[in-house]
């Protein structure tokens, strides 16, 4: 499988996601600097990695999803490329309009770094095979901004799609209906505030993450 | 032109920066804030001289990044 990983002034989950991506396709995915207004040919996936793009400047991923490799980023999602937000990625993601809603402040205030249980509500996408329907994983969470918040008439579309990929399986940061990730309509999009490229290791907290970058690179063999 | 952007939170989404603001007036001693929702305010200073134009361009501008729609509504003034 070859991937890209976006990199912005203010990523830091970069190195995370390039390292769990090479130990998984065996493959070093390329970096993309957000000023790169092409992506490299023949891509499979592209993942927006977590951090403070931007300094989280205005709001959390809006300045980094009207960059021109968001841009790129946007076309080959159109064209059906599998992408990858995760934390700050997930928020630049809604930014851009790939996904629906927007993440906000946490309901109490704190910026949450702990592992949580979560529920894998979803296992049709290139995502989700990797899991058993309702299987409880932990991941890691680590943001400030990690409540979803959509309207409802969005959030009944996105559970009557089965486009709730994750879910938490308790109330962590104020997130209408529990909601840690979701899927695009055609389900080649997911953005997610957990970080499974931070639990691929046993030695590092678990391994929880591993399914769905097997899965990822099923999908693209 | 001087415009000045208000950016609020639409009605009925959580401002949790707000109830805690609200909080902290109380324990100030402040009686019967009802509630405080938190916004922010961006000046801008336009090269057009025109104002319809230039509350067209920032209204452009708010749609499409100074304010996220999904949660947020936005007033632009026209300062002179």
């Amino acid at each position: 499988m070859k991937s890209a990983v976006l990199v912005f002034p203010g990523s830091n989950c970069d190195r995370d996601m390039a390292a769990a991506l090479e130990r998984v396709t065996g493959r070093k995915p390329e970096m993309v600097w957000h000023k790169d207004a092409d992506l490299p040919a023949g891509l499979d996936l592209v993942a927006v990695p977590g951090g403070f793009s931007f300094g989280d400047y205005l709001r959390s991923g809006a300045i980094a999803a009207r960059s021109p490799a968001m841009r790129a980023t946007a076309e080959f999602a159109a064209r059906g490329g599998l992408v990858l937000g995760v934390c700050n990625g997930f928020q630049v993601l809604t930014e851009a309009g790939l996904l629906p809603g927007a993440l906000m402040r946490n309901a109490g205030l704190d910026f949450l770094c702990k592992s949580v249980e979560l529920i894998a509500e979803e296992t049709q996408s290139p995502f989700g095979r990797g899991y058993e329907a309702g299987a409880r994983i932990r991941l890691p969470i680590a943001h400030h901004d990690g409540r979803y918040v959509a309207d409802a008439e969005t959030l009944d579309r996105l559970e009557g799609g089965n486009r709730v990929a994750f879910r938490y399986a308790e109330e962590v940061n104020g997130s209408e209906r529990r909601i840690a990730g979701i899927l695009s309509e055609n389900r080649r999009v997911l953005g997610m505030m957990p970080h499974p490229e931070r639990a691929i290791e046993a030695l590092l907290g678990g391994v929880d993450g591993l399914p769905m970058f097997e899965a990822l690179t099923q999908e693209a063999a | 032109m001087k415009a000045r952007v208000h950016v609020s939170l639409k009605s009925g989404v959580l401002d949790p920066q707000g109830a805690a603001v609200a909080h902290a007036l109380g324990t100030l001693g402040f009686e019967g804030v009802r509630s405080v929702r938190q916004g922010k305010v961006l000046d801008l200073d336009l090269d057009e001289t025109d104002p319809e134009a230039a509350r067209a361009q920032v209204d452009a501008m708010c749609r499409q990044l100074l304010a996220n729609t999904v949660v947020e509504t936005w007033r632009v003034e026209i300062l002179g």
